[in-house]
């Protein structure tokens, strides 16, 4: 029980049955922290990139962070690693709530799920008692039924994580929720839970904090520095606790950066109808926070008399702006449906916006759209197709399912996903803020925009302003935003927890809690190591160069509308420089980059 | 005329856009003391989009939206 790791992992065979205990590799664990980075070199190791993302062969790893469970600030995060049958390459999504602490407290540092069961089955983990249960019962139901009636089966104490009808069809925007509204969203995680026919996983602890901590005193004198850094900050302090992160509505339609129709437009007229300040002022119950969460974002929302979580800013602009829609409330019924039929809430509506425009431009005809057509704005559309999406018949419905890329491949219009690597980008158009298009081509995930988030200089001024309009030194701002994101998410910390904490107070914390001694520049590097393996895993997994890349409209139509009218992404500038920093030729690290890093094992392959 | 658009906390106890006449106002500083805002409380100031100190100057037209400090993703 070493710092802060149980040094205890299960491996699960559901074809078989088996449940083995193994042990933890401590040295792997402080190399690579844990987490999202622990878990990538696990599946690298274990040959896994080569494999058919929905097939037995495919291993979906549960793993918390050594962080995960402590008593630091916002230390509720565990992360769902598997091959992405979305993407074709590595996985990783992040979740908050309660479910990835109780694991941790629990003992297990990670559950790797292998194979297929023969039924549908979940897991019951009991701190060390580990049971394969019946799941047939559950089949069918939505996300937060099914998490209420395990509920009821194994007591109020019990964290429920589970898949709703979109996992269990394998629907490729599938998402893994836990505790009712939170979700491990991105990259289609949700199916492949689904094709090992593994409905949920129910976790209870007799811990109710961890009791492994390499040095209690120094911790809490960590954590102390860390909440006053976070308590000082007016963004964790209280701003996101107000109006949570659809505050970012409002100033990034007047930075003219909101894409608006699936991206042909860049400024919404009618952006303040969905705005954190009208959610706050007309649906916000309350804030809603996650385990040991200072910060709050959350959004415990009225939905026609139903209270639950509220959207987060990118499904506010994904259902609003980029499908041409300001009706609010049907904004967060899309929001409610996506957690019910666990549906990823970026790329579900980021698919309508690709298949409205497909419908604009007559590729999609209306006797195609069975009654609902995909007409901009249409509110029936956005409610209707969600649900199709969420539970498909038909052809179409299928084709949606499976995300925009795949859909508008199919209508010969593949241009008109806006996506990169098959994901689908946030909100926040990459041609009025440079850097950010960086993050996106280069992000090993696909389309994303927490994996170096450039928001945070380039429009919010933190930690410093930045002319979002330029160029200048965005390749290397970018490659140090990737590294400490992979650092924070490996310990298993809120990655907003960053608003205002540095990587000193992270290596400060970390250090503390595993007993390391590691130095501010040591603890980046692992951040560098494990944006590498990440990005070897993708190599094994066939990606090519030509894959970080960001769709021709953001390179070669210039916004049309708003303050960044006449605007185009210069990514083929800032690509090259890129490289350079990272120590990547041609898109993958050069044997030196890999030797430095220490990642001999990767060299040659 | 300058069309002033207050965000978040800014609204409270003001409106969500002001309209000015552009004469009296040289810098948007002298907008922000005008509607009373705590110099502390701007974080992010735009000018017709792009991030701008206080000490810009302001014209005719304008138009100039006011944040408090502000994050998410």
């Amino acid at each position: 029980m070493a710092g802060a790791y149980y040094e205890k992992i299960a491996r699960i065979n559901l074809s078989t049955g088996e449940i083995k205990v193994e042990p933890l590799d401590l040295e792997l664990a402080h190399k690579f922290i844990g987490g999202r980075g622990l878990g990538t070199k696990i599946l690298y190791d274990e040959g896994v990139a080569t494999v058919d993302p929905l097939s037995p062969e495919n291993k979906l790893i549960y793993i918390t962070g050594p962080m995960t469970g402590a008593a630091a600030p916002s230390t509720g995060r565990y992360m769902v690693v598997t091959k992405s049958p979305l993407t074709g390459m590595i996985a990783c999504s992040n979740s908050g709530g309660i479910w990835g602490a109780k694991l941790k407290h629990a003992g297990w540092d990670a559950i790797i799920v292998e194979g297929q069961a023969p039924e549908w089955t979940y897991i019951s983990i009991e701190d060390d008692k580990i049971q394969l249960l019946d799941a047939r019962e559950y089949l069918g139901m939505m996300s937060e039924e099914m998490d209420t009636k395990l509920k009821e089966k194994h007591g109020p104490t019990a964290s429920v994580l589970n898949i709703g009808p979109a996992g269990e069809k394998q629907v490729l925007l599938a998402a893994i929720m836990n505790d009712k509204d939170r979700a491990a969203g991105r990259s289609g995680v949700g199916a492949v839970m689904g094709s090992k026919r593994l409905k949920a996983i129910v976790v209870k602890s007799s811990r109710i904090k961890l009791d492994n901590i390499a040095d209690e005193e120094a911790l809490k004198a960590a954590t102390k520095r860390a909440m006053d850094v976070l308590m000082a900050n007016p963004v964790t302090s209280s701003g996101l606790k107000q109006l949570g992160t659809a505050i970012l509505v409002n100033i990034i339609n007047n930075v003219g950066s909101l894409p608006t129709k699936n991206w042909q437009e860049s400024y919404y007229e009618q952006a303040e109808d969905i705005s954190g300040e009208a959610l706050a002022e007309k649906y916000l119950v309350r804030p809603g926070a996650c385990y040991r969460c200072p910060i709050a974002c959350g959004r415990i929302i009225n939905v026609n008399g139903h209270v639950t979580g509220g959207p987060e800013y990118e499904p506010l602009w994904a259902y609003g702006a980029n499908c041409g829609n300001n009706d609010l409330n049907v904004i967060d019924e899309c929001n409610m449906l996506c957690n019910e039929y666990g549906l990823d809430a970026i790329s579900t509506p980021c698919t309508i916006a690709a298949a409205m425009e497909l419908y604009q431009r007559g590729a999609i005809k209306e006797e195609d759209c069975a009654g609902v057509p995909l007409e901009w704005g249409s509110t029936k559309a956005l409610v209707e197709w969600t649900k199709r999406m969420g539970n498909p018949e038909t052809e179409l419905d299928w084709l949606m399912s499976s995300g925009s890329a795949r859909l508008c491949e199919h209508y010969g219009m593949p241009e008109l996903s806006m996506s990169v690597k098959k994901q689908e980008m946030p909100a926040y158009d990459a041609r009025g803020i440079q850097g950010i298009g960086i993050t996106y081509a280069t992000s090993n995930r696909g389309g994303c925009h927490v994996r170096g988030y450039m928001i945070s200089p380039e429009v919010l001024g933190l930690p410093q302003q930045l002319d979002r309009t330029v160029t200048d030194d965005k390749a290397v701002w970018a490659k140090t935003f990737q590294d400490l994101t992979a650092v924070i998410d490996s310990m298993g910390h809120c990655l907003f927890t960053s608003f205002a904490m540095g990587a000193p107070e992270y290596t400060d914390l970390l250090n503390a809690a595993t007993g390391t001694n590691w130095t501010v520049e040591q603890v980046l590097e692992i951040g560098d190591r494990i944006y590498n393996i990440e990005r070897m895993f993708n190599k094994a997994a066939g990606m090519k160069p030509e894959d970080d890349r960001l769709p021709k409209r953001l390179l070669n139509d210039p916004i049309v509308n708003g303050p960044s009218k006449g605007m185009v992404s210069q990514l083929p500038l800032t690509l090259p420089q890129y490289y350079e920093a990272r120590g990547w030729v041609n898109a993958f690290p050069t044997d030196e980059t890999l030797k430095k890093l220490g990642l001999d094992e990767c060299i040659g392959k | 005329m300058i069309e002033v658009r207050l965000f978040a906390t800014l609204r409270q106890g003001r409106e969500k856009v002001v309209m000015l006449e552009s004469q009296g106002f040289s810098t948007a500083r002298d907008i922000i003391e005008h509607l009373d805002i705590p110099a502390g409380e701007v974080s992010i100031l735009l000018i017709n989009g792009f991030h701008k100190t206080p000490d810009t100057e302001v014209k005719d037209g304008d138009i100039v939206a006011l944040f408090p400090p502000v994050g998410g993703g």
